[in-house]
């Protein structure tokens, strides 16, 4: 992780609200969120579609919490704070629920290159994805129609799996890696890039990441910003160079350097980091807490470094 | 933004059909011929996308019915049409059932084989059509697939007929019998559906005394507005107009309304809090996009009684303050829409819609809308997004649609049943209202009766009428066989058995029973309906109609199934013991945990049948674990 974010100034003064987290009060600035007043406390709250730098779209439902007063349990990255709220983070319901989701995640989706802490929540938590049966043979995902499925295959687990979209000398789609959290689709769109190439299609567990009619990303809006890898949770969505790396089983983060530095290109001056492996600049990342770009490049910052290695 | 979309070239079936919905194109930029003015003028911008984003689904429509499926470059006419990225509106119409991507037959038959067919007729109709026709979506000129139900349930079976071409459309076939699909493949390309018989309702008591929501049903020309008005229609307008909203508001409250939807939330506070909400423009929504499994009681309604609801809804707009109100319809009712469209042009020339409605100087206006196939939209939040032209995904709650509802703003939204009964409300007065049902539950309450029952039909009872008397007035099981459960509530409801019989049929009833009302849905099974088989299409039910947004509901339908499936087959991983404590785990991550109704009910129906030993060897205990 990078530094953490200097304390934005308030523009106008906040009131602050009072709420019990854990049976121990805490005051955070009106239109907090849980997740907000959770960590002001201390309190680790597991995150998978959450990021800072987004909108929540509280769909991965690993940070639920117990609300008291509310039947059913509530998303803390989205729940703004209201005065008097008494959240309960570690409850068995809100164990129980954590547990399944982790569960159903692990059991459906390729975690292996998804971040640490996944694995560690994953035991913490007592997930056994292996109780629901050794994976399903893959389908052809790209092709589902909405409201009809072929009979699950008797004492084995439907996945995700499906082939790598390589169709670009940039990045990687491993679509078998996908949990669906939807960031790279608000980085895509609205929330970052207003380029839109990408959107969900398809409905239930047939829900995809795509393309206008799956077409290759060539054919398709994208302009190869990149932004898209950089909120994925998952490594679905991974440089070439990143990936080939893996794939050779080279790829070794403790012989990485990472060093910041400015974009050579234009005038906004976009921080860089670039991640270095054997002299070789393998992947390029830009700090979230950076305010003026939020960890968001364009295409020559994050691709545009071959220069630099030129042979 | 850019827009980029696909090269293809649009034919011409494809432009007409876009621009039948959007008009013809504005200019170069949209789509048509480029002019010199074109290089001197800029149109387009996010306001422009966002104000015409609405239109895309009636778009799609027009793109399935003429040409037969969503081609690329179809789409990409749209997509400029309306300035929306081609992949954000894949994603939209993606989402739904009645939208295809590759060229097929242009008739297509969809053949209901759920819960309230499959008991009915104790047979999938689609292993005949197989063994018939081929499998689904094989055929040249018309094809068939399964369909989830689709609202003729008192039939006992039922088709949905999909044409493509410049006469394209849907009509409903029901009864439907796979000799009907021979007839279908006879005629195929010159199949003309104004040649199909319209289906009838089977609504036993209609036009019986006591009656109030279906006192009109069967004994009124449904096209005529002035019998609609002879008896007794539009007073109930006229009165709202009278005591004003307050009145109305209050009439609703001392009348102790509560939604028919399955939420139960009190009619008169939601309209309340819409009117009272300074943000404008109010909306008001009328969600008759039924789709729980064996319910068919708004396609009565709206088949049989469309200016009632036309009325109703224009109740609610000027109440709450909205000028405009849309008709969330199912784009499995054809007939519905003609006749809903029809009433809403009649009422518009009488004055009743409009800039001046019934002469009171408010303006209101009323817009059908039709779903495409997807059960979610009918989530009050995931139907804003489906009119919005998003995909149907239910949104988080709070904010509530009474604050941020439709297009972000105030909006009102209730069942058919509800609106109807805000009439009868009108019409009693809220005291002779109150009297009718239990001090909790007031008014009546139409229930769908299906299955193995003598006379399947709508029946309207007050509510607090017994489970047992209901069955009485349909005439028992079919042919006197005993009684082996009743699927309450729909797909999303759970089961009651033989001894539930003194249940009584009430909001407090259902709850303190640990069930629910749901949607009215009263599926009746005797001993020879196949359990496995009819739970099976429960679970497979929800695998299809999960939205996908969030992981419990996304990946627990799916798990669902299979376990379902592998207890069906006898074949549990490990011990069934394990399998149950799986589905325990299962249920209880999907109602703690999804962000929808239909997630938190998803696995209430197969849970039920497990505590109740329906489904496996029936040597569970109430507490669903083995003995």
């Amino acid at each position: 992780m990078s530094t953490p974010a200097p304390e934005p100034t308030p523009l106008t003064l906040r009131r602050s609200v009072q709420v019990t987290i854990d049976g121990e009060q805490v005051s955070v600035p009106e239109g907090s969120t849980v997740l907000e007043a959770c960590r002001a406390r201390g309190v680790e709250v597991p995150t998978l579609c959450y990021l800072e730098t987004l909108a929540p779209v509280n769909v991965c439902r690993v940070c639920v919490v117990e609300l008291e007063g509310s039947r059913v349990l509530v998303p803390s990255c989205s729940r703004p704070v209201a005065p008097g709220m008494v959240v309960q983070t570690s409850s068995a319901r809100v164990r129980a629920s954590r547990r399944m989701v982790l569960e159903l995640l692990a059991s459906s989706v390729d975690l292996s290159t998804a971040g640490g802490e996944v694995h560690r929540w994953i035991e913490e938590y007592g997930a056994r994805p292996e109780r629901h049966g050794p994976p399903a043979p893959a389908a052809d995902r790209d092709h589902a129609h909405a409201g009809h499925h072929d009979p699950p295959a008797l004492g084995k687990a439907a996945t995700a799996a499906q082939p790598v979209k390589r169709d670009n000398d940039q990045y990687v789609r491993d679509y078998a890696k996908c949990i669906l959290c939807y960031k790279c689709v608000e980085a895509c769109g609205e929330e970052a890039q207003n380029t839109f190439a990408i959107a969900v299609a398809g409905r239930g567990f047939d829900a995809r990441i795509s393309t206008e009619f799956d077409a290759a990303l060539p054919d398709s809006a994208c302009v190869y910003c990149g932004n898209c890898i950089a909120v994925c949770p998952t490594g679905a969505l991974m440089f070439v160079s990143e990936h080939d790396l893996r794939a050779a089983g080279e790829w070794d983060e403790s012989r990485q350097e990472v060093t910041r530095t400015v974009c050579p290109y234009c005038g906004v001056g976009c921080n860089l980091d670039l991640h270095v492996q054997d002299n070789r600049i393998v992947k390029v990342t830009s700090p979230l807490d950076h305010d003026v770009t939020s960890g968001n490049l364009c295409v020559k910052g994050r691709f545009g470094f071959e220069f630099a290695q030129g042979e | 933004m850019d827009l980029r979309t696909t090269e293809a070239t649009p034919s011409v079936d494809e432009r007409l059909a876009v621009d039948s919905v959007l008009g013809p194109p504005e200019s170069g930029w949209f789509g048509g011929g480029r002019t010199p003015l074109d290089g001197h003028v800029a149109f387009g911008g996010l306001s422009l996308a966002r104000s015409r984003r609405h239109l895309l689904l009636p778009a799609l429509h027009a793109l399935q019915e003429r040409v037969g499926s969503i081609t690329p470059a179809g789409l990409g006419y749209l997509c400029t049409r309306l300035d929306l990225p081609p992949a954000e509106a894949y994603g939209v119409a993606s989402a739904y059932a009645l939208f295809t991507f590759e060229p097929g037959p242009p008739v297509v038959v969809h053949v209901c084989d759920d819960v309230a067919c499959l008991a009915a007729s104790r047979i999938d109709p689609t292993e005949e059509l197989a063994r018939r026709h081929g499998p689904a979506g094989s055929g040249t000129a018309v094809t068939w697939r399964p369909s989830p139900c689709l609202g003729h349930c008192e039939h006992g079976s039922a088709a949905l007929v999909q044409t493509a071409g410049e006469r394209g459309g849907r009509a409903s076939l029901a009864p439907f019998a796979p000799g009907d699909m021979d007839r279908l493949v006879a005629l195929g390309p010159d199949l003309d559906l104004a040649d199909l018989p319209a289906p009838l309702a089977l609504v036993p008591q209609a036009g019986a005394e006591g009656t109030r929501l279906l006192r009109r049903v069967g004994r009124l020309d449904p096209s005529s507005i002035d019998a609609y008005r002879a008896a007794g229609g539009y007073e109930g307008l006229r009165r709202s107009l009278e005591i004003g909203p307050q009145g109305v508001v209050a009439e609703l409250k001392d009348a102790k309304l509560l939604g028919r939807g399955g939420a139960a939330f009190p009619t008169g506070a939601k309209w309340e809090a819409v009117a009272r909400n300074p943000v404008r423009p109010h909306y008001f929504v009328a969600n008759a996009d039924e789709s729980e499994p064996g319910t068919f009681k708004d396609r009565v309604l709206l088949d049989h009684d469309p200016y009632a609801l036309v009325e109703a809804l224009t109740v609610a707009g000027v109440t709450t303050g909205a000028d405009k109100g849309f008709v969330y319809l199912r784009g499995e009712y054809p007939v519905a829409a003609a006749r809903l469209e029809h009433a809403a042009a009649e009422a518009r020339s009488r004055g009743l819609l409009g800039r001046d409605v019934m002469g009171s100087g408010i303006a209101f206006d009323i817009e059908v809308r039709r779903g495409a196939g997807a059960y979610i939209a009918g989530e009050e939040t995931a139907l804003f997004n489906s009119l919005e032209g998003r995909r149907p995904e239910p949104r988080n709650k709070p904010p509530f649609p009474v604050d941020r509802g439709l297009f972000g703003k105030p909006t009102g939204v209730n069942n058919v049943e509800t609106l109807l009964s805000v009439l009868e409300v009108l019409s009693m007065g809220a005291s002779a209202y109150a009297r009718l049902g239990t001090a909790e539950s007031t008014g009546t309450r139409l229930f769908c009766l299906s299955g193995r029952v003598a006379r399947r039909g709508l029946y309207e009872v007050p509510m607090g009428t017994t489970l047992g008397s209901l069955l009485d007035m349909a005439g028992g099981v079919a042919g006197g066989r005993p009684l082996r459960a009743v699927l309450l509530g729909g797909a999303a409801g759970s089961f009651v058995g033989p001894d539930d019989l003194d249940l009584p049929l009430s909001f407090e009833g259902a709850r303190a029973a640990g069930t629910t009302l749901g949607s009215g849905v009263v599926v009746v099974l005797d001993d020879t309906v196949d359990m496995t088989a009819f739970v099976g299409r429960v679970a497979r039910f929800f695998r299809d109609e999960s939205c996908g947004q969030c992981v419990p509901c996304r990946v627990g339908t799916q798990r669902q199934e299979e376990i379902v499936a592998r207890l069906a087959a006898g074949r549990p991983l490990g011990s069934v013991d394990e399998e149950l404590a799986l589905l325990a785990d299962l249920d209880q991550v999907m109602r703690d945990a999804s962000i929808c109704g239909l997630g938190q009910t998803a696995s209430s129906a197969v849970t039920s049948a497990l505590q109740r030993g329906l489904i496996g060897d029936g040597a569970h205990t109430s507490n669903g674990r083995r003995r």
